[in-house]
């Protein structure tokens, strides 16, 4: 990202430091103690510079992004070093000054879109607001330049998307009003917090490009935090990973993809390493057939679905947001009962009913969710929550279920002292896994696992992966696998289901599926996938304009 | 980073630290924090409480025992030394009367409320839960019990049922469900959509444990709030309509039946101010009950929010 098409100089040329952070340290209030965050970590900015901030959840990335506009979250505080913005100290900065620079001079994107707009207002509104309450452009001028920022982030109808409110535009659309928002005083810096986490595949391609697009344009500084290496790899002129609030290594983004100095870096993208070899099978133990649903009796969500799922393999069922993956789950779990179609379990048909199945069909299917966080019961200990199926369908005596909770918490590779642990107490991994136990403690045949990995870091996915593999071997469960994350199918898989828009597209073996020639939709999903290689959206983009 | 190991573990990963607290010891840390008005409102309430609770061992005399001297004034007023508060109009010793009338009127006011709580809360789960005809039929005749002035609704079915104790808990307890039920719906319905509710039904369990251990345990802070307000609501209630005659019946001592017989001498309080003292007395005792019982629901209402603005 080089083209010198500098709109407005007068704010200093490119390439002079805009941020300086020297030994930061930031202390959280917790547990009615203070905790070091960030344990003295150095930040340097230029103009025009995009950095990546990655690390795992818990690393520090997102207090210490936030320091670099001088604030600190209730219940932290920046306990010492110097921040200097543009020559400002911000350390010393009251909040009069710091507030007049936020949203002006310094904008900020946050991961949820949907959470950070306020739904009562209309989008034009909410994108000028900063910038005329600043005094940085009168009304006028900052609407109709909102809609030219609108039209250079690609979104649909420019002149009118502006009119309507949070609720009625997509998640990535949502995404890239907010980059408008943030451009819309043309700031210095710009601190993109995961703002591509919450989006599918084939939506953060086209949120990346734009951002990357209008950055570029307005040579505006950015700071992009994520835990994708692969995206900021597209976005980043240098890395910087940070662990335990320390830094780890920075490094210019062609180098550190090429020869990351430490051990540390180079598992952040470890899960794309792992490959599970395939295994086809014929011993069918859960059927889908012919499967019509609807929401309401109206919103037809599903259009004649029919999956095989092998006995002790997994079976990925992928697509894009919206495309029935998750639905076909519910139908199996009988949550949603189907408006024609039978399930076969074992041969047998499945009552469509969740209230006619019997505890030990039940039994024999459990769920682990995406978010480990609303799965868990926040007023239960972990050896609660893995303890009431063994009560429930094993009625087991409270020093069995002991021993067995012990044993199951050792499957997950984790220890007796977790037992009396409230989920509010365990880290985003450890919560998935609690949740894998208590699938695992009900003895279950299949395991459907709805986007279980998504909402992790690479690292602890890999873990994840593992763990789950280990079991399938042990214990000989299968998965039905529903995710949009190509990585994790080809680690975890044998077999692999593309949905789009309620029906299914293809059904096959990983390496059928995985090789030429795809229909359409496959081939989207699979070259929407970010690649480790800063090229890679180039040359993304490069593709899609010649085909 | 040399002081850290590398290698991945699950059992390492960074979470929440938490010091294990009893609790005690974390009631303590949260006290220690709080605010004056709600020390005030502690202190107060565990007064009356041990009043109501050890009224025999502290009044001087019996509930309903008539002394020679009726209407006698505060002793510091030229009463007779034997009565602090003085006598009420048939000779009873307003001190004890007041002090038996803190054990009536609060446990009578307590048991309301855990029975408004026992009918509107568990309503209001199952419909929160069940979500289908049952919902509409809980909430539309909660709208119906709602649309009619409750204090006037309380007041015919008292005539019609007859004032006795038994009688006075249920309808006022009835009456007052109908907002137990709504709040425990509303916030019942957010915790009902969460995964760990539906993992619970895949599970297969039943409506006793979704409703006693899923989602009960989440929704306990504004419940809890809830019951102190609701309990001076009841202790209002209560009172008024024993000073309309309607209440807890003599010889029963309490507070609202006391405020009415004092305030025959209100009219005259313009020749002598002593004479409005043996209804001030009870209708203060009210007073300060509410205000501490909201001191107390306020400080907890701002702990369990979550609220950490000021730093």
């Amino acid at each position: 990202m080089s083209t010198d098409r500098a709109d407005d100089t007068s704010r200093g040329e490119k390439g002079d430091i805009l941020l300086e952070m020297k030994d930061v340290k930031i202390d959280g209030f917790s547990d009615e103690m203070w905790h070091p965050i960030i344990k003295g970590v150095d930040l340097t900015l230029r103009r025009g510079e995009v950095l990546g901030l990655i690390g795992e959840s818990g690393a520090g990335k997102s207090t210490l992004g936030l320091a670099a506009m001088g604030f600190a979250r209730p219940g932290c505080k920046i306990h010492s070093g110097s921040i200097m913005f543009n020559g400002i100290d911000l350390m010393a900065a009251t909040e009069d000054e710091k507030r007049e620079l936020w949203g002006s001079r310094i904008a900020y994107v946050a991961q949820s879109a949907a959470a950070s707009f306020n739904p009562a207002h209309r989008l034009i509104d909410q994108t000028v607001e900063a910038t005329v309450g600043h005094g940085v452009n009168d009304a006028e001028d900052a609407r109709s330049d909102a809609v030219e920022l609108y039209e250079s982030l690609q979104l649909p109808n420019p002149d009118m998307i502006g009119a309507r409110y949070p609720h009625q535009v997509s998640g990535g659309q949502l995404q890239r009003v907010m980059t408008a928002m943030a451009m819309s005083p043309r700031p210095d810096l710009i601190i993109f917090d995961e703002p591509t986490t919450a989006l599918d595949v084939t939506t953060q391609v086209e949120v990346l490009l734009s951002m990357r697009e209008i950055v570029d344009r307005f040579h505006t500084a950015a700071i992009y935090i994520t835990h994708d290496l692969a995206v900021v790899a597209q976005m980043a002129d240098k890395i910087k990973v940070l662990r335990y609030g320390v830094e780890v290594e920075e490094a210019e983004t062609d180098a550190m993809l090429e020869q990351p100095k430490e051990e540390y870096t180079r598992s952040l993208w470890s899960v794309r390493a792992l490959e599970k070899p395939e295994v086809d099978s014929d011993d069918i133990i859960l059927s889908v057939n012919n499967i019509h649903a609807a929401y309401g009796g109206s919103v037809k969500v599903l259009d004649d679905v029919s999956i095989k799922i092998p006995r002790g393999r997994t079976v990925a069922v992928v697509g894009e947001s919206g495309s029935g993956k998750s639905t076909t789950a519910r139908v199996l779990t009988g949550l949603l009962e189907p408006m024609s179609g039978s399930i076969e379990f074992n041969g047998e048909v499945l009552p469509a009913a969740l209230r006619d199945r019997s505890k030990d069909q039940l039994r024999r299917i459990q769920m682990i969710y995406q978010m480990a966080d609303t799965a868990m019961n926040p007023r239960h200990t972990v050896g609660e929550i893995i303890g009431r199926p063994l009560q429930f369908y094993h009625d087991l005596s409270a020093s069995a279920r002991h021993k067995r909770i012990v044993e199951l918490l050792e499957m997950i590779e984790l220890d007796e002292s977790f037992i009396d642990r409230l989920p509010s107490e365990l880290s985003g991994g450890q919560k998935q896994r609690v949740c894998i136990a208590r699938a695992l403690a009900a003895d279950p045949e299949v395991i459907i696992c709805d986007e279980v990995t998504s909402a992790l870091d690479q690292i602890v996915q890999e873990g994840i992966l593992k763990l789950l593999l280990r079991l399938q071997k042990e214990l000989n469960i299968t998965y039905l696998f529903i995710t949009h994350d190509i990585a994790v199918v080809k680690a975890i898989s044998d077999e692999i289901v593309v949905m789009f828009q309620g029906q299914v597209v293809e059904q096959g073996l990983k390496s059928e599926i995985l090789a030429p020639p795809y229909p359409d939709y496959t081939k989207l999903l699979l070259s929407s996938v970010p690649e480790m290689d800063s090229g890679w959206l180039d040359e993304f983009v490069a593709n899609r304009d010649a085909s | 980073m040399s002081d850290q190991e590398s290698a991945y573990s699950a059992a390492g990963e960074v979470a929440q630290k938490r010091v294990r607290r009893s609790a005690f010891e974390r009631a303590w840390i949260a006290l220690k924090k709080a605010p004056f008005s709600a020390w005030f409102g502690l202190i107060v309430i565990i007064c009356y409480a041990i009043v109501a609770i050890f009224a025999p061992l502290l009044s001087p005399y019996g509930e309903a025992q008539v002394f020679a001297k009726a209407d006698a004034p505060w002793a510091m007023f030229g009463g007779l030394p034997e009565h602090v508060f003085g006598t009420d109009q048939i000779g009873r010793d307003i001190l004890s009367r007041l002090i038996y009338g803190a054990r009536n009127t609060i446990g009578i006011a307590i048991l309301t409320t855990l029975l408004s709580f026992a009918i509107g809360g568990s309503l209001g789960l199952v419909a929160a839960i069940n979500r289908s005809w049952l919902d509409q039929l809980l909430s539309r005749a909660v709208d119906v019990l709602m649309s009619i002035p409750s204090l006037i609704f309380a007041l015919m079915l008292l005539s019609i049922f007859g004032s006795s104790i038994s009688s006075l808990i249920i309808i006022i307890a009835v009456l007052d469900s109908t907002r137990v039920f709504r709040l425990t719906r509303s916030v019942a319905a957010n915790v009902v959509v969460m995964d760990y509710v539906e993992a619970a039904r895949l599970r297969g369990e039943g409506l006793g444990w979704v409703m006693r251990r899923e989602i009960l345990p989440n929704i306990m802070p504004p419940l809890v709030a809830e019951f102190g307000l609701r309990f001076s609501f009841v202790f209002l209630t209560i009172a008024s309509l024993s000073f309309l005659g309607l209440g807890i019946q003599p010889p029963t001592a309490d507070w609202g039946s006391m405020v009415r017989d004092g305030s025959r001498f209100i009219q005259f309080v313009a020749y002598d101010w002593t004479l409005a003292l043996p209804s001030l007395l009870p209708a203060g005792a009210v007073a300060l009950l509410t205000v501490a019982v909201n001191f107390m629901v306020d400080w907890f209402l701002h702990m369990t929010s979550g609220l950490r603005d000021e730093h």
